[in-house]
């Protein structure tokens, strides 16, 4: 499946609901779909998305938080998953967009080429729901579930190593952030 | 070891809580144990343990677009450990990020393990361009994390302070001063 594909998707979903994207691939690609001020793109830092998402989550407990990471992100900050599982926001979906490798540098391939299973990770480290999809309706089927169970969930999407011919959009990082910032406390 | 001091513990607990701090993350150090169980202990704060300080930054990130202030507890080491998400997410993003540091390693350190990093640790503020403050009396401790984190708010950047042992670790008994010797004091 392609993520673009993927993220189209499952657009419907992140209507009103708040969502936090790693840098690269992923933000240009929703950013093409359409942006929304309840979208916030970290672009840079990576494996911290998803501890902006266990902040928010844990400060915003009457919202839903989607989290959209990357295989590279989360191998950067693996330990990040045991603190997800420790705390287990209920109101928290850590989608991980597998494309086994670091596209936006040149696509030179990560450890989930070679085998490491990140929902099997997620698992051990202590996040009870997971799941590792390869199509876009076992995907779409993934998140209802995970939303819809109220129960910290991470769902891993194997996806093809495309993206888009530029990462740099017209939306400037830290008009992002005070519009996601007004959107979260008006 | 010496003993951790709780009464300054209690003196900087009650400084955050008067800031408004609400969310505190946290990964333990010895200087940083009674400060995390007042943590713990508070059904008003929300007390995130981490794997590894970076992710402190996140949350605080999280937690700072979200509407509630928070603070990072860590050690000087956990700061070096920190960097690059100090840098790149809550520089690059304005964030206002209140950092109380323990600052191991300066003068009277006794565990060979720490005593790097304390060599290093203001230079690194300095050229990570943070403005910094010291904790080392009581008296002054309230008004300089209210002031520290006024800083950080009007700003939108990190501010850090620096824990020091004079504040955080109690007079040493009289028996341990053989052992002392060559310490500095």
């Amino acid at each position: 499946m392609r993520r673009l594909d993927a993220l189209n998707a499952i657009y419907s979903r992140l209507q009103d609901r708040i969502v936090v994207t790693i840098m690269g691939a992923v933000a240009a690609e929703l950013q093409s779909i359409g942006h929304k001020p309840n979208f916030f793109y970290l672009q840079h830092a990576m494996g911290l998305a998803s501890s902006m998402g266990l902040g928010i989550a844990l400060c915003r407990p009457d919202r839903q938080v989607i989290v959209l990471d990357g295989d590279g992100s989360v191998l950067m900050n693996l330990g990040g998953l045991t603190t997800l599982a420790r705390y287990k926001p209920n109101n928290l979906v850590h989608v991980v967009f597998d494309n086994e490798s670091l596209l936006s540098v040149g696509g030179f391939p990560t450890a989930t080429s070679t085998g490491s299973d990140l929902a099997a990770i997620a698992k051990a480290a202590g996040v009870a729901r997971t799941a590792t999809v390869t199509t876009i309706e076992a995907f779409t089927r993934a998140l209802d579930d995970a939303l819809a169970a109220g129960e910290l969930t991470t769902i891993v999407a194997k996806v093809e190593a495309v993206g888009p011919s530029t990462f740099v959009t017209d939306l400037s990082l830290l008009e992002n952030r005070f519009q996601f910032q007004r959107y979260l406390t008006p | 070891m010496s003993p951790v001091s709780t009464t300054s513990s209690r003196v900087i607990y009650d400084a955050l809580k008067a800031s408004g701090i609400r969310l505190m993350s946290a990964l333990p150090e010895t200087w940083l144990v009674h400060l995390i169980r007042m943590a713990e202990e508070d059904p008003d704060m929300i007390l995130v343990r981490l794997a590894k300080e970076e992710e402190g930054v996140g949350i605080s990130a999280g937690a700072h677009l979200a509407g509630v202030k928070s603070a990072m507890l860590m050690q000087n080491h956990g700061l070096l450990a920190s960097i690059n998400g100090i840098v790149s997410c809550a520089q690059l993003y304005r964030i206002p990020l209140l950092m109380l540091v323990s600052y191991r390693g300066e003068l009277g350190e006794r565990d060979p393990w720490q005593t790097e990093g304390g060599g290093v640790t203001e230079d690194i503020l300095r050229a990570l361009r943070i403005p910094f403050a010291m904790l080392e009396q009581r008296d002054h401790v309230a008004q300089r994390i209210a002031d520290a984190q006024t800083l950080a708010l009007a700003s939108n950047k990190p501010v850090a302070l620096l824990l020091r042992r004079a504040l955080m670790v109690e007079e040493e008994p009289a028996r341990e001063a053989g052992r002392a010797r060559g310490a500095g004091r």
